[in-house]
């Protein structure tokens, strides 16, 4: 799978408040998808469906809130490319399948605005803009078979 | 092969002599807690896959503390609809709104036993560590997978080691020492590992303030923080719980990624300032900063003896008249405990306004929300920038103590000069 886009940039300790906030969490989508990641307001006024993002440290940290990846994959964030997650949002982007990955170095390899390319299941990430390749972190096969079923729950079969 | 507590649950659990760290296994889990948010989701998830049957009532633990009393007739119907399917799955160990917090809840009614493996419901599910567990926060749809089919994949986490040295100085508590780790090491120091806390002064730690530390090993990263079950545990455990208690501890010799010594006997009272838990300063470097709300609550810090160290210096004075001292013990056990012993008596003289006993205003889910600009001083777990409802305020963390003694100058303040 390659994923490609636009990259907004994010430091470190992106946590779930941030990702998906208790403050208007009952109000439509519509209005909730405009506070999801306050704290970069450029990011919540300018993202498009297809972009891509890049951390720092610990992305995701907080709360067991599966909201914080579900969310970014409804708004249709290509992917999530960070220096390292937390635990359970990593287990969370695993359960409903949204594409993660580790690349040590990333932070600093990107800048805002510039495009980036993903090889998934090789994790190789790309910067285009600047012509810069980097290795990550290759997904485990037992997780990347969970990712490439579409999430933990397809393979439970109860019928 | 000697094994760390993390590997050692995680091989019994998934049938192997012998695990280490890297591998996944599938592990097949003892009990799964749920709160009601993540009941609710979870539930519906398991019934659109196609499953109609959680794999073993009997394992699961179904408490409703996060949305309570409901706020509106949404909230309300949701909590119907998990009553309903309760009886329909036939859960014995449901706790409805009014008996605790769910982690105060699952060490108080004997569901924790130590070297079980628990996932939960919620993050702070790492508080089980305490006595013994091998517990750990997971998503709705890691959950619906766990009450379809009774196990989960688990990667093997390398192990972290704590050696806890020194007496604790007056003043100063559990929450003083996973802040100060907190604030020396990082939140990163212990990510995606299981964490060992072990040491003279980890011994002598009462399972309340173990509590505190390992709800707060995953603000640090962790999968799991693990206290030793040693005879305190089994104390504790004794007229809770009608199953065989063993004590649980890792293999001499067991191999660890890093161990970090620590000695507390200079400890000072420590704050985590907004807006990240390692953002950790000693109270002399904060006090003063005024704040509009004291609130003793939560997982982490609303427990028998949480609350007696307040009251310890709250007696006799009051909160100051530009701070709401909002007080929530985590369980009706708490609250029954307190109220026999005087200590909730003290805190109402002080000018406590109490809560029933659910998440409050932790997690910004229902009261307690703060005014733009302003600030508050919490025994809680989290100070993300909007974690209490309002994106313009700002939260601290500390002790029990801190925040008493915070209460009663209308600032941050040092509790070391209320103690004789």
């Amino acid at each position: 799978m390659i994923i490609k886009g636009k990259v907004w940039k994010f430091g470190d300790d992106i946590s779930t408040d941030y990702l998906s906030p208790s403050f208007g969490m009952e109000e439509p989508w519509e209005e909730r998808k405009k506070k999801i990641l306050h704290i970069h307001e450029a990011f919540t006024k300018g993202w498009q469906p297809g972009d891509i993002i890049v951390a720092g440290q610990n992305f995701g940290c907080g709360s067991s809130r599966e909201s914080a990846p579900a969310n970014l994959k409804r708004m249709g964030i290509g992917c999530v490319v960070a220096e390292s997650f937390a635990r359970i949002f990593f287990r969370n982007c695993m359960a409903i399948a949204f594409p993660v990955t580790i690349c040590k170095g990333v932070s600093t390899a990107f800048k805002e605005g510039d495009i980036l390319e993903l090889d998934f299941e090789r994790s190789i990430v790309r910067n285009q803009t600047q012509d810069i390749a980097l290795e990550g972190t290759r997904l485990h096969p037992d997780l990347l078979k969970i990712v490439q079923a579409g999430g933990i729950l397809e393979s439970i079969k109860c019928k | 092969m000697e094994m760390t507590m993390a590997e050692k649950a995680l091989a019994r659990a998934s049938g192997k002599e012998y695990v280490k760290p890297g591998e996944i296994v599938t592990a097949a889990i003892d009990t799964l807690m749920v709160a009601d948010m993540s009941f609710y989701d979870s539930y519906e998830l398991m019934i659109e896959h196609g499953c109609s049957d959680i794999w073993d009532p009997d394992r699961m633990v179904v408490i409703m503390d996060h949305q309570f009393p409901a706020q509106n007739s949404a909230q309300a119907e949701k909590h119907r609809k998990i009553r309903e399917w309760v009886k329909k799955q036939g859960i014995r160990h449901f706790y409805d709104a009014g008996v605790g917090i769910c982690h105060q809840v699952m060490a108080e009614k004997g569901h924790v036993l130590p070297g079980n493996l628990i996932p939960g419901g919620d993050s702070h599910t790492t508080t089980y560590g305490a006595l013994g567990a091998a517990s750990c926060g997971i998503g709705h749809s890691d959950i619906a997978y766990v009450m379809a089919k009774g196990s989960l994949w688990f990667l093997v986490p390398e192990t972290i080691r704590f050696i806890l040295n020194g007496k604790l100085p007056k003043g100063t508590s559990a929450k003083d020492i996973i802040l100060k780790i907190a604030g020396n090491y990082s939140v990163n120091v212990a990510q995606y590992k299981s964490i060992e806390f072990s040491g003279p002064l980890a011994k002598e730690l009462s399972i309340d303030d173990r509590m505190t530390i390992c709800n707060m090993g995953v603000e640090i990263g962790a999968k799991f923080a693990f206290f030793e079950a040693d005879d305190q545990t089994m104390e504790y455990l004794k007229n809770r719980t009608d199953q065989p208690v063993e004590l649980f501890g890792p293999d001499p010799g067991a191999s660890y990624e890093a161990i970090y010594e620590m000695d507390f006997s200079a400890l000072e009272p420590q704050v985590a300032c907004p807006h990240n838990v390692d953002n950790v300063k000693s109270i002399v470097e904060v006090e003063g900063i005024p704040v509009q709300q004291a609130f003793l609550g939560s997982c982490t810090n609303a427990k028998v003896e949480d609350l007696e160290r307040a009251a310890a210096i709250l007696k006799g004075r009051k909160a100051h008249h530009e701070t709401r001292l909002i007080v929530i013990p985590a369980s009706r056990e708490v609250y029954l405990r307190i109220s026999e012993s005087g200590v909730l008596h003290t805190l109402l003289e002080a000018g406590a306004m109490l809560g029933p006993p659910v998440c409050g205003p932790c997690g910004g889910l229902n009261n307690g929300i703060l005014a733009n600009n302003e600030t508050a001083i919490c025994t809680t777990n989290r100070n993300f920038k909007g974690r209490m409802g309002n994106p313009e305020s700002f939260v601290y963390l500390a002790s029990p103590e801190t925040v008493a003694a915070s209460a009663i100058e209308g600032k941050i303040a040092d509790p070391r000069k209320y103690l004789d």
